[in-house]
């Protein structure tokens, strides 16, 4: 078999960059049979330089806000068409005689992949996501987390983490960064009890592949968030995109989880290593380095999260 | 429907971003190649193909340089060596 990648070289991400690992590993995971609808964003500036594209699946984008709309759009058109089970696939509340026809083969199916930067997510479109889930469309949901709008020149978004410099939230004398925690989208769109809620991180490739596959086999809304390093923002060396991304999942800042229907199913576990590992690689924590009460404060993050979700390796497994 | 439509798939190929490298480009020993496919599962670029041991080699066309093939490679079997130096022939 030939090589063809459904995500092709020559496109313009700069050296190192996370988000077009993950992007790669998501629609390689997801299948030619996809659309794919993108919120505007690093990636969808750095796939597709007009007049050329790098995606080799049908791909919209529209505005920053409504990925998540359109994909909606693009689901309801695909069922009318006859190319999707009715009602994205999910079983009806009340069963009738045609709730058999309802898991159609999934070969025959066309898979829709709404994706987005954290900004894009977190900030801009997260009414158009929320209604996405609610109404319960077929639809996957990758978020690419890189924690800041890197796009337009390293901004602070909702999914910036506390003490993060960013252009907008610069270290000095009376401040430390950014000041607040980083928004829990997970658990905001676990809320709307969708099926699947799951976070992956670019620095481990085939669990983001797994996560993929996995969704497509359930019906209804899922929601993806994948950690991608920065290098660019993060001020970290190319080289060092997968090592910063494993520190993250390592140190317990940025827990690997998974919920399938409101319940927590599976987790990484880790031998938590102290948080100043993933700070002092990356130039946008250098100012926390000579401020130990700041590091505690990060680490205190670090604990909650290893305590919420029973992240440490029990003593003795291997 | 209003706004640029690229009507052919795949264009960017077009765009050889290989000469975006400055200082270091990745070699490909094939020596102790296990053929766990970690470079071409990790590479931005997708531009690692192969299909067996000793086969994997980067196309240097589209390859940015950013060195994650080499941090990954479990066998240590890719280098990164400077850009026009000698072992860049071989």
């Amino acid at each position: 078999m030939e090589y063809n990648p459904l995500f092709k070289p020559g496109h313009t991400a700069c050296v190192g960059c996370g988000q077009a690992v993950a992007a790669r590993l998501v629609i390689e995971a997801a299948g030619s049979n996809t659309i794919v609808v993108n919120n505007t964003g690093c990636l969808e500036v750095f796939s597709t330089k007009y007049p050329e594209t790098a995606w080799g699946v049908p791909w919209i984008h529209s505005l920053f806000e409504n990925a998540a709309a359109v994909a909606s759009g693009v689901e309801a058109a695909l069922i009318y068409l006859g190319k999707s089970p009715p009602n994205g696939g999910m079983p009806p509340i009340t069963p009738t005689a045609d709730s058999a026809n309802g898991g159609k083969a999934a070969k025959d199916t066309i898979n829709v992949i709404a994706q987005g930067g954290d900004g894009g997510t977190a900030d801009i479109g997260l009414q158009a996501l929320s209604g996405m889930l609610e109404r319960g469309h077929n639809i996957l949901y990758c978020c690419y987390d890189n924690e800041a709008y890197e796009n337009t020149g390293v901004q602070r978004s909702g999914l910036t983490p506390y003490a993060t410099n960013t252009t907008t939230t610069p270290p000095g004398t009376k401040s430390i960064g950014n000041i607040r925690p980083k928004k829990p989208m997970p658990e905001i769109a676990n809320a709307h009890g969708i099926a699947y809620v799951a976070t992956a991180s670019a620095g481990f490739p085939q669990d983001i592949q797994r996560k993929v596959k996995k969704a497509m086999s359930i019906k209804g809304p899922k929601y993806l968030q994948i950690h991608v390093p920065c290098p660019l923002g993060w001020r970290h060396g190319p080289e060092l995109t997968l090592e910063v991304a494993k520190l993250a999942v390592e140190t317990g800042l940025y827990p690997l989880i998974e919920y399938e229907n409101g319940k927590l199913t599976a987790v990484r576990k880790i031998q938590p290593k102290p948080v100043e590992e993933y700070l002092k690689v990356q130039g946008r924590f250098k100012h926390l380095l000579n401020n130990p009460e700041e590091i505690k404060k990060i680490q205190a993050i670090a604990d909650a999260n290893i305590e919420k979700y029973n992240l440490k390796v029990k003593p003795g497994a291997t | 429907m209003f706004g640029p439509l690229v009507v052919k798939p795949s264009k960017s190929k077009g765009d050889k971003t290989g000469s975006w490298r400055v200082k270091l480009r990745p070699k490909y020993l094939q020596k102790n190649c296990i053929a766990c496919k970690m470079c071409a599962l990790i590479c931005p670029e997708g531009c690692i193909q192969g299909k067996e041991k000793n086969t994997y080699i980067s196309d240097y066309n589209y390859c940015k340089g950013c060195g994650l093939c080499a941090q990954v490679c479990p066998k240590a079997d890719i280098v990164m060596i400077e850009e026009g130096s000698e072992g860049e022939k071989k």
